[in-house]
């Protein structure tokens, strides 16, 4: 058993303390928003917040976990108004398949906590998430926008 | 499980897709094309013929029978529709038919497939009839209201006008009507200067769930009762399950079955899948790996090496003067050998599928590139008739190429059919996907190109030797054994054809077809055949001592479509301008899927081992471009994939099986190392060209000529990382 906080609530899970945090949030939590890209920390389709920190879910346990606030893509939002991020990625149109966006969003939203104007460097330096379909130029784009509003 | 390289097998998978697709089996509910018996949506809209459902409050929807996987066809699909029947774009939604109702209805929307960057330009030409069959019959729907001739009456943004009384209606109010008439046998296309929506870059209309979690991909799907499954194939491809010792894992937590799935896989099915994957992680298996397990990345190799020789059979592509005797007597010749790895589509979302079996019914659940074939699959598997199954399509995290197979369908299938009744999703690890790939073909080229005295290119020879992705996967298309598809980017004529004229000329084809299973990864042979074709070009400039793009279009006079791209990324990157200092470029042109591309690209090398690309520029011409946001974003993404392939990819064979397991052997591009792509759009009109995959082709060449330009090395083989270059 493990209680998580997530987006705000609490969560009593029935899992092994060993169990991903990743596999609790899309299994047993049910929020499915989050995704599962490779399992070892590479690609960041599964990152969340931890305590504000963006974090690849998939690479973090239940029991570490535990008494942090976790936010998933689907608590971003504060209640129907969007976040800045997801907006901005709707005003650019920027996913594809859409599959890596959530880990890429998050990642984001993370960067602009700490960074609200980001350069490129810090661009580069903080956004390792992988994308296959190449929706790089519209992530830069949506950042920039971001910042420069 | 069409795991083997057996045509045998394959060919049966061929019968029966066809068979399930055509009109054999056809439950024949003979509802014909919007007939006068209305046919209602779920939510009792009515039909305006098949392709487009009118509701009372205007909100139209569009049916989209090809799949979206992130390339925006469904956004572009419904554009053409919108634009002939002259609707409200805001008010405009899509749904997916499935391909059972398809089946139903003797295939009324045509075929559901989706590659070959064929989603749009196979089916422009029928989809905008379907949507302009909706507008006549809207329109008729209301001048028989008013007792007033059609003929004048117009239509504009889902408003009807009887234009000599000023009345209007809208399709929402006329939509019942309409659907009771007969639909016109015949209509008029707009034409292309007329159209208003088709050329917009209209936002995707697939966006926002995207941004929220909200979208339902197939790994999302959840049922009443759902049971999830991992799953491990033979790592050697052609080998069989020999045994598992299930007691090892019994009363492991969640563990509800452990499953044999066909002659081949094993699967552990339990209450969530971190439960059954942590299950089958410690469920000892022994396989029957068999004699492939001798093959090697070195055996292999070997074997397509001599197929270089041209004293083994090979297949003649595409043919001019006599290449070898001019090769022969000429004043100068230059040789070069090239070679390209397997490669994994590695989607995002690693394959999935849902499916439920009860005697009565079989259902499945997922991302597929092409919804009549994992049709076909749902049979074959359940062993029940078409009324009896049903395929729902939902959102891939990718497709690449690598959904257009049936395989995971298959298993969720075969696993489902094992518990019947409860609902299984099945999902594969990372590396299981990544064991279990149908690869981009392996192949090796050796070129040799002729001059006379006056460094004009009188000959070339192009001896390609390896693997045929038709003979493993639709043998029946072979042409007396030939793979016409391995010529793609260097036919003779066609939507991928050649672009420079040389007096004497052989292409061929030594088919040699290791025990790996190929697919259809984003390109297909266009991308080495692109690197070989325009890679050997910049050699040949050299020996001839010309620059790249002078010596290039000296041999393309008559091939104006593919000059006219490779002069507009020319100038848009200022070839006859000095790049800025320590900053190369490279130049590459192909055809591929009907479009011509060419792209170019600016680097820095530093050490010799440090790429920096600073820009790319990319043209296209695919005739006529529906939503150039969404070209712009392919164009892109090809560099994309195609670089991350050039740079990091590589799938190499050991034992038999394939030795990259997830992305820290297989990487894939970040952020940091992808230049913005400037494309430049030259749509010249009268042809539809796809845009997924032709860019693809020029992405490797590009870089790799630049890093000649910048070293004076020429690098001949894919990827970078085996030869200690690295992005920088």
């Amino acid at each position: 058993m493990a209680n998580l906080t997530i987006n705000g609530k609490t969560f009593t899970l029935d899992v092994e303390p060993d169990t991903p945090l990743l596999w609790a949030i899309r299994e047993n939590a049910g929020l499915t928003g989050t995704k599962y890209g490779c399992g070892i920390a590479q690609c960041g389709a599964c990152t969340v917040h931890m305590d504000g920190v963006a974090m690849r879910s998939c690479g973090v346990t239940v029991s570490e976990a535990e008494g942090k606030k976790i936010t998933t893509i689907e608590g971003l939002a504060s209640g129907d108004s969007l976040h800045k991020v997801q907006e901005a990625w709707i005003a650019q149109d920027v996913p594809q398949c859409g599959y890596c966006q959530s880990g890429m969003i998050m990642a984001v939203a993370a960067l602009l906590n700490e960074k609200p104007k980001p350069t490129d460097a810090d661009i580069d330096e903080a956004i390792t998430n992988i994308c296959r379909c190449g929706t790089f130029a519209q992530v830069r784009e949506a950042i920039h926008t971001i910042a420069s509003a | 499980m069409n795991k083997h390289v057996s045509p045998r097998m394959n060919r049966r998978a061929f019968v029966i897709g066809s068979a399930a697709v055509g009109a054999g089996l056809a439950i024949g509910l003979d509802i014909p094309f919007g007939g006068p018996a209305v046919v209602r949506a779920a939510d009792g809209s009515p039909e305006i013929g098949a392709w487009v459902v009118v509701r009372p409050d205007d909100t139209v929807v569009i049916r989209i029978a090809r799949s979206e996987m992130g390339q925006g066809s469904l956004t572009g699909l419904a554009q053409l529709v919108a634009e002939e029947l002259e609707c409200d774009w805001t008010k405009v939604t899509t749904e997916y038919p499935t391909p059972g109702q398809s089946v139903a209805r003797k295939r009324v929307w045509g075929d559901f497939s989706t590659g070959g960057s064929r989603g749009i330009r196979s089916s422009q030409d029928y989809v905008r009839k379907g949507g302009a069959t909706a507008r006549v019959m809207l329109i008729q729907a209301a001048a028989d209201a008013w007792k007033v001739p059609a003929s004048e009456c117009t239509a504009a943004n889902s408003v009807i006008t009887h234009t000599r009384s000023g009345r209007t209606t809208t399709y929402g109010k006329v939509a019942e009507a309409a659907a009771k008439l007969t639909p016109p046998a015949d209509v008029k296309l707009k034409d292309p200067k007329d159209w208003k929506l088709i050329g917009k870059g209209v936002k995707r209309l697939d966006t926002v769930d995207k941004t929220t979690g909200a979208m339902i991909y197939g790994v999302d799907v959840k049922l009443p009762g759902m049971l999830n499954a991992a799953i491990k194939d033979c790592p050697v491809f052609g080998g069989k399950l020999k045994s598992f010792d299930e007691a090892k894992i019994a009363g492991m937590k969640g563990v509800k079955k452990v499953v044999k799935v066909g002659d081949t896989a094993v699967a552990v099915v339990a209450d969530t899948w971190w439960h059954a994957k942590t299950a089958l992680d410690a469920l000892p298996i022994v396989w029957d790996e068999g004699d492939n397990a001798k093959v090697s990345s070195a055996s292999i190799a070997k074997w397509l090496a001599e197929g270089l020789d041209d004293a083994q059979p090979a297949y003649v592509g595409n043919k001019n003067g006599d290449a070898k005797a001019a090769i022969a007597s000429a004043a100068k010749k230059v040789e070069a050998v090239y070679s390209y790895p397997y490669q994994n589509h590695a989607t995002m979302e690693p394959m999935n599928a849902t499916a439920i079996y009860t005697a009565d019914k079989c259902e499945v659940w997922c991302g597929t590139q092409n919804g009549e074939a994992a049709f076909a699959a749902v049979l074959e598997a359940s062993g029940l008739p078409a009324e009896k199954c049903d395929v729902h399509k939902v959102m891939p995290g990718g497709g690449f190429g690598r959904r257009g197979q049936t395989d995971y369908v298959r298993q969720a299938v075969m696993i489902a059919r094992q518990m019947p009744g409860t609902p299984i999703k099945l999902l594969w690890s990372r590396e299981e996907d990544m064991a279990q790939g149908r690869y981009h073909p392996i192949t090796q080229c050796k070129m040799t190109g002729a001059f006379d005295a006056n460094n004009n290119l009188i000959a070339l020879h192009y001896r390609l030797s390896g693997q045929s992705i038709l003979f493993s996967l639709r043998p029946e298309a072979l042409q007396n054994g030939m793979d016409p598809v391995a010529f793609q980017g260097v036919a003779q004529s066609g939507d991928a054809a050649f672009g420079y004229s040389v007096p004497n000329l052989l292409i061929e084809h030594a088919m040699r077809n290791p025990h790996v299973p190929p697919g259809f990864w984003r390109g297909v042979n266009v991308n080495h055949n692109a690197i070989y074709m325009e890679c050997f070009m910049d050699e040949l400039a050299q020996a001839a001592g010309q620059d790249p793009l002078e010596f290039r279009r000296k041999l393309m006079g008559n091939h104006p479509k593919h000059l006219a791209v490779l002069n507009a990324v020319a100038e848009k990157i200022g070839w006859d301008t000095p790049a800025p200092q320590g900053v190369y470029r490279g130049i590459a042109q192909v055809m591929g899927y009907g479009s011509y591309v060419a792209g170019a690209a600016e680097i820095s090398v530093t050490d010799g081992s440090k790429i920096k690309v600073h820009r790319i520029v990319a043209s296209t011409d695919p005739g006529y471009i529906v939503n150039p946001a969404q070209v712009e974003r392919q164009i892109a993404g090809s560099f994309v994939y195609g670089l991350s392939a050039l740079f990091y990819g590589g799938c190499t064979v050991k034992d038999g099986k394939i030795e990259q397991t997830n992305f820290d052997t297989y990487n894939s591009m970040r952020i940091n190392e992808m230049p913005k792509v400037e494309s430049v759009m030259v749509p010249s009109g009268g042809f539809w060209g796809g845009v997924g995959e032709p860019t693809i082709g020029v992405a490797a060449p590009a870089v790799l000529n630049a890093y000649f330009a910048a070293t004076g090395k020429r690098i001949r083989h894919v990827p970078l990382r085996d030869q200690n270059i690295t992005f920088a």
